[in-house]
């Protein structure tokens, strides 16, 4: 009796070292991997997010480094944000010329759609991406840059013109295209767009001012 | 080594007759949820046929050490390893195709057919052998997605490849094919359901396929259809 459970124990510890063994190369490789990768994937991931940048904000207007000129700002009504976002602040000889807003259209077909805007000191897009969404594939992710260039019509737009009562889709009476079929999802995305140039009016003073690294002003309505 | 025959039945087997897709049913909630158009199918099926070969070869080659107890546990270990190494490296080393596959590599962990292969096949055969019936079970289930993928995308959107820009650049925009001009689009063939029912249609004319070839050789006869 005795030795049978010494023979069980036995062979318990015997596949539990061999199971800890598995574990512990497994765990060994990672770490290794993990260490060689990391610089790599770290460099890689903010070339991604300068070669966003700069899709929404031409290189020209500015000559700091834009990824250092990051900024949280806490959740604002007009940004649609419920957390935290960031921004980047722009400048071309020290002085202000342009920002870049992460922004959410809530009302989306299926969710938010997050958004990154740029706008210049002039309160003019200089461009629109979408960054994520779960619109529907092949109705209203045309949206997506990398679907189609629909996104492209709001550079140039600013809160002069159009008025702000054309800045709807055509079907609602406004000046963006928007395809049969999805309306729901452009006109999510004109109203945020919209949105993000008003807190961009209401904030410029804060983002032009010349300190640098200066926390942005507090927005005045937060939600809970 | 191995030879010819074995190498071709290994193939059969992985491409027809125990196809993943079709007939073993295993790995079937990416199939479904990547398989709404071309492109995304073969990027999908060819990640998956990479992480299968890698993790049978390496199980192969442990496989003495594990003892049958354990070997579930260490097997998962060891494929959960691997994706991930996989997955660093080629975020590290070649971007350009992670940016492609990438979001395709955790999905694969999830695969069954993974851990299914590893524990049906590799854990009882040599390297090479599991390494080949790997990558053979692989090309089926890349077939059946490309099927599936061409059957969703024409139904749903009536173009073919498209996204090809995604993975071979800008220059291969001209490759996408608009098979059905001015097509206004059918959204249920590109939402989940359309996957299912068009996998069901694909099984369905599979085993009438079979059903039919078993038969004619039964009678030595053909069969009016």
């Amino acid at each position: 009796m005795s030795s049978q459970v010494q023979i069980a124990l036995k062979n318990a510890l015997r596949t539990g070292v061999i199971l800890f063994v598995f574990a512990l190369i497994g765990t060994a490789l990672l770490a290794f991997t993990h260490a060689r990768t990391e610089p790599t994937i770290t460099r890689g991931q903010l070339e991604a997010k300068r070669a966003l940048l700069s899709q929404v904000l031409p290189a020209a207007l500015y000559d700091n480094d834009l990824l250092s000129s990051q900024q949280s700002v806490p959740p604002d009504d007009l940004l649609g944000t419920r957390q935290a976002s960031a921004l980047w602040l722009a400048r071309r000889g020290g002085e202000f010329s342009g920002v870049v807003l992460e922004a959410v259209a809530p009302d989306g077909y299926s969710g938010d759609i997050a958004l990154l805007i740029g706008i210049d000191a002039n309160g003019r897009v200089t461009g629109v991406r979408v960054t994520a969404h779960r619109e529907t594939p092949g109705l209203g992710d045309y949206i997506d840059r990398a679907k189609s260039a629909w996104v492209d019509q709001f550079a140039g737009k600013s809160l002069a013109g159009p008025e702000p009562k054309h800045w709807k889709v055509a079907k609602d009476g406004g000046v963006f295209d928007a395809r049969a079929g999805a309306t729901i999802t452009p006109r999510a995305v004109v109203k945020a767009v919209k949105s993000a140039l008003d807190y961009f009016a209401r904030h410029r003073a804060a983002f032009a001012a010349p300190v640098r690294g200066q926390a942005p002003p507090p927005a005045k309505e937060t939600n809970p | 080594m191995m030879t010819m025959d074995e190498f071709r039945s290994l193939f059969h087997n992985g491409l027809i007759k125990q196809n993943t897709g079709l007939v073993q049913l295993l790995g079937l909630c990416p199939l479904l949820a990547i398989s709404n158009n071309v492109i995304n199918a073969l990027s999908l099926g060819l990640a998956t046929t990479l992480v299968m070969a890698a993790s049978s070869g390496a199980v192969s080659g442990v496989r003495n050490f594990v003892p049958n107890e354990i070997r579930i546990p260490v097997f998962v270990l060891i494929i959960a390893a691997l994706v991930t190494v996989i997955d660093l490296s080629m975020n590290a080393f070649v971007h350009p195709l992670y940016l492609v596959l990438g979001i395709f590599i955790p999905l694969i962990t999830t695969n069954c057919i993974v851990l299914a292969r590893a524990d049906a096949f590799a854990a009882k055969n040599r390297p090479l052998h599991s390494v080949i019936d790997a990558i053979a079970m692989g090309l089926g289930l890349t077939l059946v997605l490309i099927v599936l993928g061409a059957i969703r995308e024409i139904a749903g959107q009536g173009t073919l490849l498209s996204g090809i820009d995604l993975v071979f650049g800008e220059a291969a925009k001209g490759f996408v094919l608009h098979v059905l001009p001015d097509y206004q689009g059918f959204l249920l063939a590109i939402l989940p359901p359309g996957a299912f029912i068009a996998l069901g249609l694909l099984i369905a004319a599979n085993n009438w396929y079979k059903a039919r070839a078993t038969q004619r050789a039964r009678t030595g006869l053909p069969v009016a259809a």
